[in-house]
């Protein structure tokens, strides 16, 4: 081994600079005309390096997010190391803005988010709809540290906003008959590019949609996000409001949902249309199996720090929520992937 | 194939510095967006961007210097033809810095899964075979080696396009969905042998 692995307890001080105390430096340093062609080279949020990159404007104007009221709930992640927010503003999925990870926070800064409307509609006694201050103003919003583990075989630590999705269910009050909740995202090729055609959307047909089970949907973990980091959500990770589960595969935690309707039959989700050998209705965190291409027993914590910072762990089953375990008893997992 | 019959002809000069530039370019931007790993500043998740960087690169540069003989003819410009060692050179280069990254940063030399991802994903399969081509290709090209070897020589460097036509697929195997740009490369690699046909059949006899 040519390189020490640098444990990431000892994050460095500049790797969890606050965002405000990182751009205000910045701008220091550009008054004193400190960032020249090396920053140019090193394009802030823009990972590929290349010659193009060079004329890229840094300076586009960037969504503007406010600060919420939130309490703090702890939970079995509290003690994890928090992703910086850079890395999980800066690096996300979100074909709807491009199929790079850089892609969504280089085309969705222009993204409206007010005004919207969520509904809650199908096997329910009592409809809603929210407009945008509803989403913010229903419900008391509450911090909670999860971890968010992808199917890619990477994980990060983030500290999201929001309120239980059972809430909002209940408030709805679901028919007898409902089994399923199924959830879209936007559906609006203007402000989403990747919509426009398959090819800049990754073949993906859509709008985005999802789907949980109802006791799954009602499981407290699973929450309705509509903030990180203390603030409002930027577009990239799914402004104004999405799902989160932490137990499952990223890909599940649906963003920028305009609606979320109860069923009485299993919802088709995208990834599973798209390639269900790969990618299941369940897609719960489990190391024991393999998505067709990579392994999934371990994964690599997204930290900040560079390369030699990155630190690979075992991937828990549930991602280390086992307290949902007990929804899946009679269930054999290595079908139901 | 296009003809041209007047020959291009450039400044020795001119090739000189072209082809310093090209190495300052190629080997420079290696470095530099490996700088930038080490020193976190390529974004989320910086093994991934290496490794695409590199493979992307690695990818780049064979079909690169697969494309200068075809151009070199067409035009009657030889000059460009002692750029295609080292551009297959660096080539090789991009491709094992992009096995390092994986084993290295991705896996971080976790040997038991090195190897069970080779052997069991059919996509590192065939990226492997292919760094082991490219490899091979690197080591042959030294001047007393290709000497010894005679025509041999040129007949183990046709696997250069098998090395295209492997990448091509390996892309294409790894990708989630967006399959557009993989395939692009495997079309035009196909095209490129189409363009060498000739040369080929000459082996196979
Ligand atoms: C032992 C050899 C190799 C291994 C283990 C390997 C492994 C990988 C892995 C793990 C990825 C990323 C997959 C992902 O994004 O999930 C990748 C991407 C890639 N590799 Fe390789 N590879 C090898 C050799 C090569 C060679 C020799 C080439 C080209 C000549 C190549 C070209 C590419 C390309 C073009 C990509 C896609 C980059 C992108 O997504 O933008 N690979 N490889």
């Amino acid at each position: 081994m040519f390189f020490k692995f640098r444990n990431s307890n000892s994050l460095t001080e500049n790797q969890v600079t606050d965002e405000a105390v990182y751009k205000q430096r910045r701008d220091v340093l550009k008054k004193l005309g400190y960032l020249g062609a090396g920053t140019l080279l090193a394009a802030s949020t823009k990972a590929t390096a290349g010659p193009f990159d060079w004329f890229s404007d840094e300076d586009k104007a960037k969504f503007a997010t406010s600060a919420l009221n939130f309490s703090k709930v702890e939970s079995n992640a509290s003690s994890d190391i928090l992703t910086p927010m850079d890395k999980a503003t800066g690096y996300n999925n979100f074909y709807e803005f491009g199929t790079d990870k850089e892609d969504p926070i280089q085309h969705s800064q222009s993204f409206r988010v007010d005004p919207w409307s969520l509904s809650i509609e199908g096997l329910v006694e009592k409809p809603i709809t929210l407009g945008y201050d509803d989403l913010f103003s229903s419900f008391d919003l509450e911090e909670r540290i999860y971890r968010l583990r992808c199917v890619e075989a990477w994980s990060m630590v983030i500290p999201w906003l929001g309120f239980s999705l059972a809430n909002i269910i209940k408030k709805a009050q679901p028919l007898s008959s409902a089994k399923y909740v199924s959830f879209q995202t936007l559906y609006e090729p203007k402000q989403m590019p990747g919509q426009r055609s398959r090819f800049t959307g990754g073949g993906v047909d859509f709008p985005y949609v999802e789907g949980l089970r109802l006791d799954e949907a009602m499981q407290s973990l699973t929450m309705l996000s509509v903030g990180m980091y203390g603030k409002t959500l930027p577009p990239q990770n799914g402004a104004p409001i999405r799902l989160v589960v932490p137990w499952k595969y990223g890909f599940k935690s649906i963003k920028s949902i305009v609606k979320i309707v109860l069923t009485d039959k299993q919802p088709p989700t995208t990834w599973q249309t798209l390639a269900a050998d790969e990618y299941g209705f369940y897609a719960n965190v489990n190391p024991k199996v393999d998505h067709p291409r990579w392994s999934q027993a371990r994964e690599r914590r997204i930290t900040g720090g560079g390369l030699l910072a990155q630190n690979r762990i075992d991937t828990l089953p549930f991602n280390g929520y086992d307290e949902v375990a007990s929804l899946y008893k009679s269930m054999d997992l290595s079908k139901f992937y | 194939m296009l003809k041209i019959n007047k020959p291009i002809r450039a400044n020795p000069a001119f090739m000189k510095v072209a082809r310093l530039l090209a190495h300052v370019v190629i080997f420079g931007w290696l470095g530099i967006v490996f700088y930038q790993g080490f020193s976190d500043q390529l974004g989320g998740d910086p093994v991934q961007t290496l490794l695409d960087f590199t493979g992307i690169g690695a990818l780049n540069l064979l079909v690169i210097s697969l494309i200068i003989s075809p151009l070199a003819m067409s035009f009657k410009f030889t000059q460009l033809l002692p750029f295609r060692r080292p551009v297959g050179l660096y080539s090789a280069l991009y491709g094992l810095s992009h096995f390092y990254v994986f084993i290295a940063f991705e896996l971080q030399f976790e040997m038991q899964l090195i190897f069970a991802e080779i052997i069991k994903r059919p996509y590192i399969t065939v990226g492997f075979v292919t760094l082991i081509i490219l490899i091979v290709l690197a080591v042959t090209s030294v001047n007393r080696i290709k000497k010894r070897m005679g025509t041999t020589w040129f007949t183990l460097h046709s696997l250069a396009y098998v090395a295209v036509v492997l990448a091509g697929l390996h892309y294409l195997w790894l990708v989630k969905s967006a399959w557009y740009e993989p395939a692009i490369y495997l079309i035009f690699s196909v095209c490129l042998l189409f363009l060498r046909r000739d040369k080929i059949k000459k082996i196979f006899k």
